[in-house]
């Protein structure tokens, strides 16, 4: 027996935290890949805490966009009866965790814009938003600071983990895009006063990547004109694998609990 | 055997942990890092995940100067004899008897 998939409303609030939401939910299943895996103990630990704040932020973005979408379905349904189309966080998210350097350099690129992205929407008019956001700008501030560490390090480290990190920089970089698109659910939340346009935070975002980036070494890649476009459902051949890793239990065992 | 190189070069950290205000910083354990900030760190996320701190000291444990185990004969066994020196060894008057 398996569960039938579900699908949410188009409405551009829910839209929009979902896209948030699913962002959360998909770099927290990716970096919780790392455990049992990290290089030393200590940072298996570090990047675990990270997994499950994350997690914790999308739990609350999730139950909250169910509310908002007023079908009935809960947070535990929205994570794990969607089809991948559905699924609207941008691809960077769900690429592969890669190698230690790949994984502390996206964690550092997202960890920047959610922090920025947080600080925004404390202000949001929607109070619970407002309130998922007090709790999770000082998660964000906490993971920036420490995979931004780490990229200084693994920059400044060795001429072997200087290469890694600058593969990771052109492997990534492209995908940056995506946190900056401009679109009519962007538009609408900002009209709304519930977030800002993701467009916003681009040069805040890009100011404070440069200036790590340079502490480490490197310097910001030209221009990308690649348009990856999960925030409309349309992922790379990753997102398939992991959702099925993701969503397995709950599809074969529908409804089951610890 | 990656790891083992990886404990052989960071230094060893002796984490202190304060769980509330007022109260001393308390050794809980200690980790591997590469320096002071790293190590804080790794101490606030191995040490403190269950609301275990409001303060963390870190500090290399090479730079801990302990007793010499072989010595504590002569450091405290000369101790055992001197109950005088617990305030449970003198009586006190019935009129001060709830100091």
């Amino acid at each position: 027996m398996s569960q039938a998939s579900i699908k949410v409303g188009s409405a551009p609030a829910v839209q929009y935290l979902l896209r948030l939401g699913d962002s959360c939910l998909v770099l927290a299943q990716r970096i919780s890949e790392w455990s049992g895996h990290a290089p030393i103990l200590e940072e298996d630990l570090a990047l675990s805490n990270m997994a499950l704040d994350l997690l914790g932020q999308a739990r609350g973005l999730l139950t909250h966009a169910a509310k908002l979408d007023g079908q009935g379905h809960d947070e535990d349904q929205l994570a794990f009866l969607r089809d991948e189309r559905q699924y609207l966080n941008p691809v960077l998210m769900e690429l592969p965790r890669g190698d230690f350097a790949f994984t502390v350099l996206r964690n550092f690129a997202v960890a920047t814009w959610l922090l920025l992205l947080w600080q925004q929407l404390e202000k949001s008019s929607d109070a619970e938003l407002a309130a998922i956001a007090g709790k999770a700008v000082k998660e964000a501030a906490y993971h920036q600071q420490h995979a931004a560490d780490w990229v200084v390090r693994l920059g400044d480290g060795t001429e072997e983990s200087a290469a890694r990190l600058r593969a990771a920089l052109a492997t990534l970089w492209p995908y940056f895009n995506e946190l900056f698109d401009a679109d009519a659910v962007d538009a609408a939340a900002q009209a709304q006063g519930l977030g800002p346009a993701w467009s916003s935070l681009k040069d805040d975002w890009l100011a404070h990547m440069g200036e790590v980036l340079r502490e480490a070494g490197l310097s910001l890649p030209r221009n990308s004109a690649y348009q990856s476009a999960g925030r409309r459902g349309v992922h790379s051949e990753h997102m398939g694998h992991m959702l099925a890793t993701l969503q397995y239990l709950q599809r074969a065992y529908p409804g089951g609990r610890w | 055997m990656s790891t083992s190189t990886t404990q052989n070069e960071w230094p060893l950290w002796e984490v202190f942990v304060r769980s509330k205000a007022g109260l001393d910083h308390k050794h809980c354990g200690s980790l591997h890092a590469a320096d002071a900030k790293m190590a804080l760190q790794m101490a606030r996320d191995v040490y403190t995940r269950r609301q275990e701190g409001t303060s963390i000291w870190v500090v290399q444990s090479s730079q801990i100067v302990a007793s010499d185990p072989g010595e504590k004969g002569m450091y405290f066994d000369p101790m055992e004899d001197k109950v005088y020196r617990h305030p449970t060894f003198y009586e006190l008057p019935e009129s001060v008897n709830h100091m």
